[in-house]
């Protein structure tokens, strides 16, 4: 610690030289944070999902309907716990860009299989006492101001018996999903009255759930299920939930093979501007550093000297980059790829990118000072 | 005349000692290399998606959807509500009376890429008059499929990014088996991704009952205003009307707009890093070179020439690092073809354009950021004091 005053005025030098430097790797690792933290993000959508849930969706893709007579054989399946039918479909709430997403259940099967979801009993009760019913996400009530009670009107593209698109829900309760807020944002409606009213597709549903007592065997109850169905006309595909989140995400694109191009970019970009710096700034002080050495500091000492002020340069311009980067990261959630706080993991990838930068840039000049000859480098040569 | 052959003189200098400062100088080169190699990759993807889309569709032809989406696909007509849209008045009718308009059943089945991931293949329903209605369709290969049998043809696109979709193969759609019968293409555009039968055929085969859209050719482009408030008058309709261009450019604008953004976000921080990396630079440049521009001074040089000659220098390898940018971005993607999902569940197949405009862009930012980079080190290599620098100081 007693030398830690000489490698910070060491640091400073040259001000200018350090502050550009120190900037430069703070914008990187600014970067390198928002990133890493977008790609962080993706990968979390499969996260909260569980093995013991199955998602049943049709083998021609997975918007196809499925008729509902499938639910009747996936409940008699050995293992399944329970099962229920779901039909999606978005409505437009008040003007373009309101989109909500609504999903027509058994509401109170679909809060059994997923108990992260938190309703009142009371409301859900009230659920089944009113057929055109609706339960709301507390996301949703808070973004539209909505109230229990309210008769919400939705724009779809669903036709209705009576040829009108416009379907109407009454609000009798709220729900909530613990662990990840960011669900809450839909409404759950009856699938009977659903089924009902609409013209088109009757009787057919977008997905069955089902939960199943035993996750370890998850891979065969997909195989079971599907083999149900298989050689008919509305052949399944059942995955557990963690590999239908991942599937969803991949159609997305490679992000995270772009997110690693541009990182390697600007890491290289890096590694060349810091390891200029510190070969700079090591040659300009060459004769003082021959100094330490002819006043008795043993080379390893000059040389770990050399390698720490690397290091303190590189990891503090990370933390301020990386502070950044926390700092605006909620930001991202506006562009809809992101959201939340920055994940502590990326925090430390950074930092320990940053020390493997720091050793990368340093250890070069460092190992030119060890071999110096004290002669030589007095005399400038 | 004395200042520019002044400028000459100290630019040509300066610039002749740059190899001498190799390394100093290169940080500035592939610094802003990296900018704009970046900047150009992303704003390809934009340029080929773009291009992708304004292609699909022609200002003379409608599309009408069932309202409360803004995606074909999930978008839902009655078999009378699409009679309705085909006796509308602006429709051009053929020789035989008929409306040339395509009435569309659309489905989405799951395909296997080439690297044996599943995506989303749009398996089209068109009707009788689909081949008058868009002319762009040319069959490549094979013939086009027959009315009421299993049979499609294949997008040029499709056929290029999936598995076994070659003519004469046989795939498994809904418990029966379907013939490959024929490639097409379509001007490069967004149909090349998407599998064409027949919409009864289809709607047999799925069991539907509903239809997506109708697809239309107007008398002329004027038509489409009396077209669009026929239909929207129509108390028995709920439908959208739009001209195609414009359909499907809404649909790619929520994309292309994410992705300029972080273009120029990626790119905007990339560039502030790579001016402070400049600013290093030349300011290293400048004051190795203290005694040198100390010395000029003495001799009568003004500090304009001074100046300009740092500029020049980090002008140069500005520009140079800016088409290295380039040239590497144009080398790794020009051409390159993009799988990406678009819009209503299609896996598009986009080749990226890195078009001139891209790396004129690129290289613009090249000298903005050499400009910045230059400005304090030029402004302090003027003003040094004559006398400490001459003695090193």
């Amino acid at each position: 610690m007693k030398f830690f005053h000489l490698v910070w005025a060491g640091l400073w030098r040259n001000r200018a030289r350090t502050v550009f430097t120190l900037l430069s790797i703070a914008v990187a690792f600014l970067l390198f944070g928002l990133l890493q933290g977008v790609n962080a993000w993706f990968g979390s959508l499969a996260g909260g999902s569980h093995a013991d849930r199955l998602i049943v969706v049709s083998r021609v893709s997975q918007i196809e309907p499925m008729p509902i007579a499938h639910l009747r054989r996936i409940e008699q399946v050995p293992g399944v716990r329970r099962a229920t039918h779901v039909g999606a479909f978005f409505g437009t709430y008040q003007s373009r860009g309101n989109d909500v997403s609504v999903l027509a259940t058994d509401p109170g099967a679909l809060f059994d299989i997923y108990p992260d979801w938190q309703v009142s009993p009371d409301q859900l009760r009230a659920m089944t006492g009113t057929r055109t019913g609706a339960l709301v996400g507390e996301l949703l009530m808070k973004a539209y101001g909505w109230k229990v009670g309210d008769r919400v009107p939705l724009r779809t593209s669903l036709v209705k018996q009576d040829g009108s698109t416009d379907w109407h829900f009454e609000i009798v309760g709220t729900f909530s999903v613990t662990g990840s807020a960011a669900q809450a944002n839909r409404i759950i409606v009856n699938y009977d009255y659903f089924d009902e009213a609409r013209q088109f597709d009757k009787g057919r549903v977008f997905a069955f759930i089902v939960s199943i007592d035993d996750p370890t065997r998850s891979a065969q109850m997909c195989a079971t299920i599907d083999a149900l169905f298989a050689n008919s006309s509305d052949e399944t595909l059942t995955q557990n939930e963690a590999e239908y989140a991942q599937a969803q995400i991949r159609q997305l694109g490679d992000v995270s093979a772009m997110v690693n191009a541009i990182v390697g970019a600007v890491l290289f970009t890096l590694l060349f501007l810091t390891g200029n710096t510190m070969g700079q700034s090591v040659r300009e002080r060459i004769p003082e550093l021959a100094v330490l050495k002819a006043i008795g500091y043993p080379d390893t000492m000059v040389t770990a000297l050399v390698l720490v002020e690397s290091l303190l340069l590189c990891l503090l311009a990370a933390a301020l980059g990386l502070a950044i980067a926390a700092a605006l990261f909620p930001v991202t959630e506006a562009l809809g790829v992101g959201g939340g706080a920055l994940p502590w993991d990326v925090i430390g990838f950074g930092i320990a990118i940053a020390a493997a930068l720091a050793l990368a840039s340093g250890v070069p000049p460092a190992w030119r000072v060890r071999r110096l000859t004290i002669v030589d480098a007095l005399a400038g040569r | 005349m004395h200042v520019l052959k002044q400028i000459s003189a100290v630019t040509l200098l300066n610039i002749k000692s740059v190899p001498m400062r190799l390394g100093a100088s290169s940080v500035v080169v592939i610094g802003i290399a990296g900018v704009v190699g970046v900047l150009v990759s992303i704003l390809a993807m934009v340029a080929g998606f773009t291009q992708m889309m304004t292609s699909t569709g022609r200002p003379d032809r409608a599309i009408v959807i069932g309202t409360g989406t803004s995606f074909e696909v999930l978008s839902n007509l009655s078999r009378e509500a699409t009679r309705t849209v085909l006796d509308a008045p602006g429709i051009k009718r053929g020789a035989d009376g008929k409306p040339v308009a395509s009435v569309e059943a659309l489905a989405i089945v799951r395909g296997v890429l080439k690297d044996g991931s599943p995506a989303n293949l749009p398996l089209r329903g068109a009707g009788p008059e689909a081949f008058v209605l868009r002319p762009e369709l040319r069959i490549l290969e094979g013939r086009t499929f027959e009315p009421a049998v299993r049979e499609l043809i294949v997008g040029r696109s499709a056929q290029r990014q999936f598995r076994g979709l070659d003519v004469g193969s046989t795939i498994t759609l809904r418990g029966s088996d379907w013939s490959v019968v024929g490639v097409f293409e379509s001007n490069g555009d967004q149909h090349e991704a998407e599998l064409i039968t027949g919409a009864e055929t289809l709607q047999s085969a799925f069991r539907r009952s509903a239809f997506q859209s109708v697809a239309v050719q107007l008398d002329s482009e004027d038509s489409f205003a009396g077209f669009s408030s026929s239909l929207t008058a129509d108390p028995s309709l709920s439908v959208d009307v739009m001209r195609e261009p414009d359909y499907y450019q809404q649909q790619s604008r929520s994309f292309t707009r994410v992705l300029s953004m972080v273009a120029y976000l990626v790119g905007g921080i990339m560039a502030l890093g790579a001016v402070l990396g400049a600013l290093n630079s030349m300011y290293t440049a400048v004051s190795g070179r203290a005694v040198e521009i100390a010395t000029l001074r003495v001799l009568g040089f003004g500090t304009t020439p001074v100046v300009v000659s740092v500029f020049a220098e980090a002008l140069l390898l500005a520009v140079l690092g800016g088409v290295l940018g380039a040239c590497l971005a144009w080398l790794l993607f020009d051409g390159h073809v993009m799988s990406t999902s678009g819009a209503g569940a299609t896996q598009l197949g986009v080749p990226l354009a890195v078009a001139p405009r891209i790396i004129a862009l690129g290289v613009l930012w090249a000298c903005v950021i050499g400009m910045i980079g230059a400005s304090f080190p030029a402004v302090r290599a003027a003003r040094a004091p004559l006398a400490a620098a001459l003695r090193g100081h």
